[in-house]
C-alpha cells in the first residue's frame, strides 16, 4: 500500500534504501576482515557519505552486492544474507554466522522518509557496527591467517539457516519501520565451533599470496562464490611461501610513528579512492622470525590492493603484545628506546640467553611502554662477578668460624683425607662434621673450585681476622673475619651458615641417643614403683588442678 | 516527560574497571551523536560525519567500537579514572555506580537558572572482585569479555526501540539540545556523575558528584 507516499519520497526511500544495504555488506565485511577499523569524524560534510557516517566503501563487496541485488531491494520474502564462513588450511568449512536484511509487511506510514527514516537507518548501522563485534565470530576473525581464513558470501532471496548447526543464536540488530515496509536486521550464529575447539587458532602470519576463491557446492539458489575477508588480487600465485624478511623491509621503510598503538591510519572518506602509497605507521621488527611476519605482512598486504583498503589500520596491537611477551621472556635483552625514524638496534646477547636469528630489534618511544630501561652491556659482567663472588663468600665463612685451623676455601688438599661421599647417609655432604673431616665438606670445598677460584686467591687478604692464624704452611692466604651483616656472634659462637646447618634439623631425640647413660630398660622398670609412689602421694594436688582446668 | 532510565550491572576485577566503563559508555555515546550541524539558511541544515573506531581492551577480551572524536575519548577517560581512583581510596566493597544522563535545557526567565531536563539515564553499576591466580584471572578476562558483549546487545535493543528523542532544534535551539563545544561530532548534551556506595546501596560520605559539562552556573 504506498497510496500516501509520494514520487519523490519513494524514489528516496529506495535510494536510502539501496545504499543502506550496501552499507550494511561494506560494515559486515570489514568486521571480518581481522583488523581493527578506523575512520575518520569530518564536520563538514564532502556529500559521500551516507547516513552520515564514515564507512569504506571496499570496491569488490559493493560490486559483490550490487550483482547478488540484481537491480532488486529487499522485500517480503526476498531477503538480503550475507553469509559470514570459516575454512581452515585443509580445506574445510563452517558457516559461522548469516547476516539478513529482511522486509516485512508491517507499514509505517506517519513516519517521514526523508528525515526520520534516514536517522533511523543511521542509527541502525551504529547498532550494527556495535554488534559485528560482539558475536564470536570476531574474535574468530581477528585471529585469521594461517590456520584458517573467513569468507563472505553475498545471497539474495531465502534466509538459509542450515549450515549453522544446532542451537544456534539469534540477535536482533534493529528494526526501521518504513512507509513500504519494516525492515529488520538480524544476526544468526552459530554457537556449536564443536570442530574448532580441538584446534589452536593462535595469531600467526597471514599467507601471501592465497587465493580463496571456488565455488562450494551448495543447495542454494545462489551459487555465489566464497569470498576471502582479506583481499588479494586476483592472478597472484597460491604459494604459501612467506617473503623472504628483506622483501617484506624494503616495502615497509621506517617510518616510526610517536602515535601510541592503537591509533590507526586515518582515510579520508570518498566514493573513490588512491591507491594508498605503502607508507605504515611503524616499522616494528621482532626478533623471532614469525612474528615479524606477521607485522610484515599486514603492512605489505595493503600495498596489493588495487583500491585503498583503507583498513590497514597496521595491526600495531599484535606487534606490541609480541615485543612486550619477549621482553618478559629475555629480560636480559637490551633495548634502547628508539628516537624517532626508528633505527633498529642489535641487542646485546648474553652468553647464556638463547636468541633467536633476528637479532635487529626496534621500539616504540616510550609512550608505548613495550621495552625494557636500557642497561649498559658492562653490567651484566659485572652482576656476574658479583653474584660469583658472593657464592664464595659461604664457602668463606663456614670455614672461618668452625675450623681452629683456617684453611682457604679452593685450596688443594693432600689426598689422605677422609671424604664423607664415602659413606651411604644421604647428603653426607651437608652432615654436620667433626674437625677432621670439614676439609672435605664440598661447601667449604667446592670440587671445581681449583681452577675458578685462582684469579681470587691473590685479592683475599685478611684483615685482622679472628681466630688464630693459620700457622699453617700450606696456606697462601688467611681468611678475613667474616661477618654477615646482622650477625651477633655473642650469642652463639658461630655464624650464619654454620647455625644453619647445625639447626636445620631437629636435635636428636636423647631417648634415641646412645650415649645417655648406662641406663637400661631394666632399670627404668625398676624405678617406676618408687615413681609411682611419689605420685599418689600428690595426688590430691593433682586432683586440684584437674579441677582448676574445668 | 519521563525520563527512561536502563541500569547495566558489571562484575569485574580492578584493572578492568576502566575498560568496561568506557566501552559501555562509548557504545552508548556513539548511538548518541551525530556529526557537527551546520545551518544553512531557510532553516535547513546538514550533518558532517562521523567516524569510527575500534578499541582492543587489554584486560578484557574484548573489542568495542566508539566514535572517532579524541576530545570525546578524553573527556570520558578523565571522568573514567576519577571513579576508578573514587573506588580504590573508598577503601569498601568495591562498589560504584557510575551514571551517564542525557538531558534537555530549558531556558527559564531570570531570575532562575537553566532547568536540566533528563530524558535518557544510564546507570552502570560495577562491583569490583579481587582475584587471587593467575587462572581465575584469566578466565575472568574471558568471562568479562563475554559479559560486556551482552550488555552491548542490551543497549543495542534498548536504542532500536526508537522511542523518546529530542526534537531536532532550530539553529538558536541546538546547545539546548546538543553538545556544540567538541570539534568533530556532536553528542547529545550529557553529563556523567559517579556514586561510591557500600554494601548497602546507600551512599556513603565520600559521594563524588562531578559534572563534565557544568550547566548550573547561576
Amino acid at each position: 500500500m504506498e497510496t500516501d507516499l509520494s514520487s519523490q519520497d519513494r524514489k528516496d526511500l529506495d535510494k536510502f534504501i539501496k545504499f543502506f544495504a550496501l552499507k550494511t555488506v561494506q560494515v559486515i565485511v570489514q568486521a571480518r576482515l581481522g583488523e581493527k577499523i578506523c575512520t575518520r569524524s569530518s564536520s563538514s560534510p564532502t556529500g559521500s557519505d551516507w547516513f552520515n557516517l564514515a564507512i569504506k566503501d571496499i570496491p569488490e563487496v559493493t560490486h559483490e552486492a550490487k550483482k547478488a541485488l540484481a537491480g532488486q531491494l529487499p522485500a517480503v520474502g526476498r531477503s538480503m544474507c550475507v553469509e559470514i564462513s570459516l575454512k581452515t588450511s585443509e580445506g574445510d568449512s563452517m558457516e559461522l554466522e548469516i547476516w539478513c536484511l529482511e522486509m516485512n509487511e508491517k507499514c509505517d506510514k506517519e513516519i517521514k522518509v526523508s528525515y526520520t527514516v534516514y536517522n533511523r537507518l543511521s542509527l541502525l548501522l551504529k547498532s550494527l557496527l556495535a554488534i559485528t563485534r560482539v558475536t564470536p565470530a570476531y574474535r574468530l576473525s581477528r585471529k585469521q591467517g594461517h590456520e584458517y581464513v573467513i569468507l563472505y558470501r553475498i545471497y539474495f532471496g531465502e534466509v538459509q539457516l542450515n549450515g549453522l548447526g544446532e542451537g544456534f543464536q539469534t540477535v536482533r540488530v534493529g528494526t526501521v519501520g518504513t512507509p513500504v515496509g519494516t525492515i529488520t536486521l538480524s544476526c544468526a550464529y552459530r554457537i556449536n565451533l564443536a570442530f574448532m575447539s580441538t584446534r589452536q587458532f593462535e595469531r600467526t602470519p597471514p599467507i601471501m599470496g592465497i587465493i580463496i576463491d571456488h565455488f562450494v557446492d551448495r543447495p542454494y539458489p545462489s551459487t555465489s562464490p566464497m569470498h576471502p575477508c582479506n583481499y588479494r588480487t586476483a592472478g597472484e600465485d597460491t604459494g604459501l611461501t612467506y617473503p623472504s624478511v628483506e622483501d617484506s623491509q624494503e616495502v615497509c621503510t621506517t617510518s616510526f610513528s610517536t602515535s601510541p598503538p592503537t591509533q590507526c591510519v586515518f582515510t579520508v572518506t570518498k566514493a573513490h579512492f588512491q591507491t594508498p602509497t605503502p607508507v605504515v605507521t611503524d616499522t616494528l621488527r621482532v626478533p623471532m622470525a614469525g612474528l615479524a611476519f606477521s607485522h610484515q605482512l599486514s603492512s605489505s598486504r595493503l600495498s596489493y590492493q588495487p583500491a585503498a583498503l583503507g583498513v590497514g589500520s597496521a595491526d600495531l596491537a599484535y606487534p606490541v603484545v609480541f615485543a612486550a611477551g619477549l621482553n618478559a621472556t629475555h629480560p636480559h635483552q637490551l633495548m634502547v628506546p628508539g628516537k624517532e625514524g626508528g633505527l633498529p638496534l642489535a641487542p646485546n646477547q648474553p652468553a647464556h640467553g638463547a636468541q633467536a636469528d633476528q637479532e635487529r630489534l626496534a621500539t616504540y618511544t616510550p609512550s608505548d611502554g613495550a621495552h625494557c630501561a636500557a642497561t649498559p652491556s658492562s653490567s651484566e659482567d659485572t652482576e656476574t662477578v658479583s653474584n660469583s663472588s658472593e657464592g664464595r663468600a659461604s664457602p668463606n665463612d663456614v670455614l672461618e668460624t668452625i675450623f681452629v685451623r683456617k684453611v682457604g676455601a679452593f685450596v688443594n688438599k693432600p689426598i689422605n683425607q677422609v671424604t664423607l661421599t664415602s659413606l651411604d647417609i644421604p647428603f653426607a655432604m651437608f652432615a654436620p662434621k667433626n674437625l677432621e673431616l670439614e676439609d672435605a665438606d664440598p661447601m667449604v670445598n667446592p670440587p671445581d673450585s681449583p681452577e675458578t677460584g685462582s684469579p681470587l686467591q691473590g685479592s683475599l687478604h685478611s684483615e685482622g681476622s679472628s681466630g688464630g692464624s693459620s700457622g699453617n704452611t700450606h696456606d697462601d692466604f688467611v681468611m678475613i673475619n667474616f661477618k654477615p651483616a646482622f650477625s651477633k656472634d655473642d650469642i652463639l659462637p658461630m655464624d650464619l651458615g654454620t647455625f644453619y646447618r647445625e639447626f636445620q634439623n631437629p636435635p636428636q631425640l636423647s631417648s634415641l641417643s646412645i650415649d645417655i647413660g648406662a641406663q637400661s630398660m631394666a632399670e627404668d622398670l625398676d624405678s617406676l614403683p618408687e615413681k609411682l609412689a611419689v605420685h599418689e602421694k600428690n595426688v590430691r594436688e593433682f586432683d586440684a588442678f584437674v579441677e582448676t582446668l574445668q | 516527560m519521563n525520563c527512561r532510565s536502563e541500569v547495566l550491572e558489571v562484575s569485574v576485577e580492578g584493572r578492568q574497571v576502566e575498560e568496561a566503563l568506557l566501552a559501555v559508555l562509548h557504545t552508548v555515546l556513539l548511538h548518541r551523536s551525530t556529526g557537527k550541524f551546520h545551518y544553512k539558511k531557510e532553516g535547513t541544515y546538514s550533518i558532517g560525519t562521523v567516524g569510527t573506531q575500534d578499541v582492543d581492551c587489554d584486560f578484557i577480551d574484548f573489542t568495542y567500537v566508539r566514535v572517532s572524536s579524541e576530545e570525546l575519548d578524553r573527556a570520558l577517560r578523565k571522568v573514567v579514572g576519577e571513579f576508578k581512583d573514587a573506588l580504590r581510596n573508598s577503601g569498601g566493597d568495591g562498589l560504584g555506580q557510575m551514571s551517564l544522563e542525557f538531558y534537555q535545557k530549558k531556558k527559564s526567565r531570570w531570575p532562575f537558572s537553566d532547568e536540566c531536563i533528563p530524558w535518557e539515564v544510564w546507570t552502570v553499576k560495577v562491583h569490583v572482585v579481587a582475584l587471587a591466580t593467575e587462572q581465575e584471572r584469566q578466565i575472568c578476562r574471558e568471562k568479562v569479555g563475554e559479559k560486556l558483549c551482552e550488555k552491548i546487545i542490551n543497549i543495542v535493543e534498548v536504542m532500536n526501540r526508537h522511542e523518546y528523542l529530542p526534537k531536532m532544534p532550530t539553529q538558536s535551539e541546538v546547545d539546548n539540545v546538543f553538545d556544540t563545544g567538541l570539534r568533530d561530532v556532536q553528542p547529545y548534551l550529557y553529563k556523567i556523575s559517579f556514586q561510591i556506595t557500600d554494601a548497602l546501596g546507600t551512599s556513603v560520605t565520600t559521594t563524588m558528584r562531578r559534572l563534565i559539562k557544568d550547566t548550573l552556573a547561576l
